[in-house]
């Protein structure tokens, strides 16, 4: 490996090291422009626990929007964010009070919880805001989301993972 | 030149494109088809009753209380690719308070496989049908309506409203009974 690097001459380095740069900002492009077009902060998660099945199971991909002129409506799959959880929880709207677009208020509840998610919420919040919301699941696709979980659930892979990710954009030739 | 890494290489690649590529044909097969499917509603037995409820600004609220029949037959929407629906009746209402109040008073999952013709008959609500205030009482365009969540194995996860949908009036006198 270090003999490849010794036959590299400068030029060829740094060829290398700008085409690492390009697949690294073109990776982050893509995310925020993905977070422009749908309007929300996070427009892809990957569901991490049961409470949807069947229709969501764990390591499933969601796809996100978060358009404020479309408002939330009962049957909506909605990922909402409650003070003091770190992780954003995707359940379904089955209640709206709406006195105005911003004065909302709503209820979820996951499909396969036996009760609604007061529970969930901060202490003493009966009911969500829109401003609470961060997105509605609107696209699903199966079994994706399972790498990062694997990922999450042994760090020791991840970064091994992109060691040799890195080592390979790095020191590949093309021929 | 062809050793195994490269080999295995070459067949993840291509095997991931191909699931890719079938998983996107898959999705545009199903995207553009119509969803919709009639249903027929009839409420009965309306009761509405004033209670204490906390989760309400002034502590009272009204809740009422019903049954409702139901007929629908969800076979023609049941494609290669969807795996299951989720189906709800909405009561849907304007107040004095609200422009907009819906509250879903019973939902069912019907997944691929299982009986998907419904004719329920005498189905009491599964959750409590509470205005966010004292507005059910005399209201008299209160709208029902069947609506459903079409999910699919993977695409674009679809909201449906069933074409019919019925408006009852509400009683107008609150009723002191206890629940049956």
């Amino acid at each position: 490996m270090f003999s490849e690097i010794r036959q590299m001459n400068v030029r060829q380095l740094l060829y290398q090291c700008l085409n690492f740069a390009m697949v690294v900002s073109s990776a982050l492009m893509i995310w925020k422009g993905m977070m422009v077009l749908t309007g929300s902060d996070s427009p892809v998660v990957v569901v991490l626990s049961g409470s949807m099945e069947p229709a969501f199971h764990r390591g499933d991909l969601l796809l996100l929007t978060n358009d404020h002129e479309d408002p939330v409506r009962v049957g909506d799959i909605t990922v909402f964010k409650v003070e003091g959880r770190e992780i954003p929880i995707v359940h379904r709207v089955i209640k709206v009070h709406e006195k105005n677009a911003e004065d909302t208020k709503i209820l979820t509840k996951g499909d396969n919880n036996q009760v609604d998610d007061r529970g969930l919420y901060a202490p003493g919040q009966l009911w969500l805001s829109r401003s609470d919301v961060v997105g509605r699941t609107k696209g699903l696709l199966p079994y994706v989301g399972m790498v990062t979980i694997i990922m999450n659930d042994y760090p020791k892979l991840k970064y091994a993972v992109l060691a040799f990710l890195g080592l390979f954009v790095l020191l590949h030739k093309e021929n | 030149m062809h050793n195994v890494l490269s080999r295995a290489n070459a067949l993840l690649a291509f095997t991931l494109w191909v699931m890719a590529a079938v998983t996107a044909a898959c999705f545009l097969s199903t995207v553009f088809l119509d969803y919709t499917v009639p249903s027929q509603i009839t409420v009965k037995d309306i009761k509405v009753r004033s209670i204490v409820d906390y989760a309400t600004d002034d502590q009272q609220a009204d809740l009422a209380t019903l049954s409702f029949n139901l007929k629908v037959d969800f076979t023609r929407i049941f494609n290669w690719n969807v795996k299951q629906l989720f189906v709800y009746l909405v009561a849907e209402y304007k107040s004095k308070v609200n422009e907009v109040n819906q509250v879903v008073l019973w939902d069912r999952i019907v997944e691929r496989g299982e009986r998907v013709v419904m004719d329920e008959i005498g189905v009491k609500t599964k959750y409590y049908f509470l205005d966010d205030g004292t507005n059910l009482l005399k209201h008299d365009n209160v709208t029902f309506v069947l609506r459903y969540n079409v999910i699919p194995n993977a695409g674009y996860l679809r909201l449906v409203q069933s074409t019919n949908q019925i408006v009852v009036p509400f009683p107008t006198t609150y009723s002191t009974t206890r629940r049956s």
